[in-house]
């Protein structure tokens, strides 16, 4: 052997050789020079699209505020001064902040110039003095300082998304309601604070009102029939296919149908939606209720398919153990196969879940693209989703819905983070090495 | 087991059914233009009255006044807004339906505007030109069409500039696009004195004519998103977009909408008419569901207050464009008293 290993290896055969090793460590390092840059790319990717994001939306965690005082006046509240609540709620408060703004601007006089003055701050103003009468009647006869929101144009202005050096026939704020935000600035009564209000409140047609709780809150009870529907009937379908069911053309079918069924848009579940549970259940339009069961059956497939993967990865030792030492089929699937797959039905399931959190089209159909002022209080309540309120902002006119956009956005992202980082931790506490 | 399972399946809708024939709340549909001003209505009805926020749904017109025809009952919308009016066959849908009693009422007008980037100079159109820019086929003499073979906007007009012609609007899906059509495209095309004589002849033949947008890359549509045709205007200083007048009221920095037969698209131009591209908005109110559902009659007294759709109301802000006082008086008494819609 040695002899004709020697005979081979002549010099030339030898240099060959080398440069064929040469090449083939070339080779590799190109290989992985190609990942590195794939990687690096989508990465890159990412780091844009949230760069954008951030940098468009976090101002809107910040809302320009202007510090008042109001005098609550009984003859105009509560002139019986029976201090009922109804007529406490139906009191003119509007004129409390009429009143509080001529106060400010003792200057300014004719209807139109009152009417912009008074523009400047927003139509919360009015809702917040509202609710503090409300809440403590006791305020009545006195003088209050508070910080109410300003207009979302001074609010744009402020922010610089309304620039000052343009003529004034470009500009949403003419040059006299700029005079008036000017003295304002002077007197410091004007403070930009964190936007509270976008973390607390429902829908709204003025930007500086809207908050994104309303559609996060329907987020969640939406999510949470789709995981309460989709993922028991997702395991319990996998695991009987997997290892209860025989092997025949009727299993062949519905395997066939399960994977078609992961490939159809989710419009078309949206219409099956709409047609079963709407029309022949007749479940009330708009409600998390049909939204959640809408979204479990797009989920259904892919919770499936990864789940009979996450089985079938189980290794067979694992089982032939169990039955060895005599334990049952149900036993065999319920005290070692399914934990054992279970990271992986969790992966699965989370990522189902994660693309029924942005699906809107689905939605459309069962009337969830919709404005909900109201912040729903359970199942049958009509509300919204986070990717609708980010669709039906983007849609508006009002230059402060930019902003606001991207906060959604920014929001809709943090609520998948803490989604999958649940998941994770469920993960990890499953997990176990063989 | 399955008896129960089958006597389960039964009470749970009927329970639900149950639950939802006492709808307190307004349930309104319909079109995406009228849908910020329903909107900012049901927001101020609800924060200002003891019921509840109406719940508005953006479905487009065509399918709103499809939910709205579909029934009498909770289950079926109250209110739907329209930004055309209701026409002949979905009244007949209707009444099929059993949904007799309709109020109409007009809200005001929406501009649709041709504008531009603020980076080049303003274009003076008119309907013609608009017309001739756009369309699929353009008449070449008496009885004759061709298929347009206008480039640029020289090409349609010697006054206007030598870029090529561009417009981002609206998909026929749109009642935007609707509305661009028939009064923007049909305008100009009525210019030729023997294509309006077609009309009276073969109606069919004439609108196709007339309303069928042109589908070499000239015409691009972009989605239903006005927001996005004006970051794309402002990409490409050449391009033109069509879209509604409240989106130019509040980007007037960065673009301008062109001169349409001489007039610009301005508030004060589109409320007296003499802007030639606008269109009613309006919404319809189911006349079976007054009394029934709680608040509709005091949610369209707000809608037609002068502090909601007056001159200087709050729907003002928003871009609505007012009816003037006369119409305004005739559409608040109508809703008042519930009358009828007459074609």
């Amino acid at each position: 052997m040695t002899d004709i290993a020697e005979t081979r290896t002549t010099p030339l055969a030898a240099g060959r050789a080398a440069d064929r090793i040469r090449k083939r460590y070339a080779a590799e390092r190109r290989f992985r020079l190609y990942g590195l840059v794939a990687v690096c790319v989508s990465i890159a990717f990412l780091a844009l699209m949230l760069l954008s994001i951030v940098s468009k939306g976090y101002t809107a965690f910040q809302q320009t505020m202007v510090y008042v005082d109001v005098h609550l006046d009984e003859s105009v509240i509560d002139p019986k001064g029976s201090r009922n609540a109804d007529d406490l709620a139906r009191a003119n408060y509007g004129a409390l902040i009429r009143k509080t703004v001529a106060g400010l601007f003792p200057e300014v006089s004719g209807r139109r110039d009152k009417r912009k003055v008074r523009k400047l701050l927003s139509p919360g103003a009015t809702y917040d003095v509202r609710a503090m009468v409300m809440d403590d009647p006791s305020l009545i006869g006195k003088r209050i300082s508070l910080w109410v929101p300003a207009s979302d144009d001074f609010d744009q202005l402020l922010k610089g998304n309304i620039r000052r050096d343009v003529p004034e026939s470009d500009r949403r704020v003419s040059d006299k309601e700029l005079a008036w935000i000017d003295s304002l600035m002077e007197k410091g009564l004007v403070e930009k604070q964190f936007n509270t209000r976008f973390f607390t409140a429902g829908a709204s047609q003025e930007p500086e009102l809207a908050g994104i709780l309303g559609a996060a809150v329907g987020s969640f009870l939406t999510l949470l029939v789709t995981f309460l529907v989709s993922f028991p009937l997702g395991i319990m379908t996998a695991t009987y296919l997997e290892e209860f069911a025989p092997k025949n053309r009727w299993t062949d079918l519905i395997e066939v149908n399960i994977n078609n069924l992961a490939a159809v848009p989710s419009i078309v579940f949206g219409l099956l939606g709409l047609a079963v549970f709407l029309n022949f259940f007749g479940l009330p339009r708009s409600a998390p209720l049909v939204g959640g069961l809408v979204l479990a059956l797009m989920t259904l497939p892919t919770i499936i398919i990864t789940s009979r993967a996450a089985l079938k990865a189980v290794p067979p030792s694992i089982r032939e153990a169990a039955f060895g030492m005599g334990a049952s089929r149900l036993q065999v699937v319920v005290h070692h196969v399914v934990p054992l797959a279970m990271p992986g039905i969790l992966t699965g399931s989370i990522i189902g879940m994660a693309q029924a959190l942005g699906e809107t089209a689905p939605l459309l159909m069962i009337g969830m693209v919709a404005f909900v002022a109201d912040i729903p209080t359970g199942f049958f309540d009509p509300a919204t989703a986070l990717p609708v309120q980010v669709y039906l902002w983007a849609d508006s006119a009002e230059r402060a819905f930019v902003e606001r956009t991207s906060a959604a956005i920014m929001v809709l992202l943090a609520f998948l983070f803490i989604m999958n980082l649940f998941a994770v931790y469920l993960r990890k506490r499953f997990e176990r090495r063989w | 087991m399955i008896k129960t399972v089958i006597r389960l399946a039964a009470i749970v809708p009927l329970a639900i059914a149950a639950e939802a024939s006492a709808r307190d709340q307004i349930r309104i549909v319909g079109s995406s233009t009228v849908f910020p001003f329903a909107t900012a209505v049901a927001e101020e009805f609800g924060k200002t009255t003891s019921f509840k926020t109406p719940v508005v749904e953006s479905t487009g017109s065509g399918g709103g006044l499809k939910l709205f025809c579909a029934g009498v009952g909770v289950n079926h919308p109250d209110v739907t807004n329209a930004s055309r009016r209701i026409k002949k066959s979905e009244v007949d849908r209707c009444h099929k339906n059993g949904v007799a009693g309709i109020v109409e009422v007009k809200v005001g007008y929406d501009g649709i505007v041709v504008a531009n980037s603020k980076k080049t100079g303003q274009l003076q159109l008119t309907r013609r030109d608009i017309f001739l820019a756009l369309a699929k086929n353009i008449p070449a003499g008496e009885g004759k069409w061709v298929p347009n073979p206008h480039k640029t906007w020289k090409d349609v007009n010697a006054s206007l500039p030598a870029t090529k012609i561009e417009v981002l609007g609206p998909p026929p899906t749109s009642g935007t696009r609707d509305a661009f059509a028939e009064l923007a495209l049909e305008g100009g095309c009525k210019t030729f004195k023997w294509v309006k004589a077609m009309k009276k002849k073969d109606k069919k033949a004439y609108k196709a004519a007339c309303h069928t947008v042109r589908e070499d890359g000239a015409y691009i549509e972009a989605g239903e998103n006005d927001n996005l045709i004006v970051q794309k205007l402002e990409a490409n200083p050449n391009a033109l977009g069509v879209f509604g007048f409240s989106f130019l009221d509040q980007n007037a920095d960065k673009i301008q909408g062109s001169l349409v037969d001489g007039k610009a698209p301005t508030f004060e131009n589109i409320a007296d008419g003499n802007y030639p591209v606008s269109r009613p908005l309006y919404f319809y109110v189911k006349k079976a569901h007054v009394g029934v559902v709680p608040g509709i009659k005091e949610y369209v007294a707000e809608f037609t207050s002068d502090k909601a759709w007056g001159d200087e109301g709050y729907l003002t802000d928003k871009g609505l464009i007012p009816m003037p006082m006369d119409e305004r008086k005739m559409f608040r008494s109508n809703s008042a008293n519930l009358e009828n819609l007459s074609m």
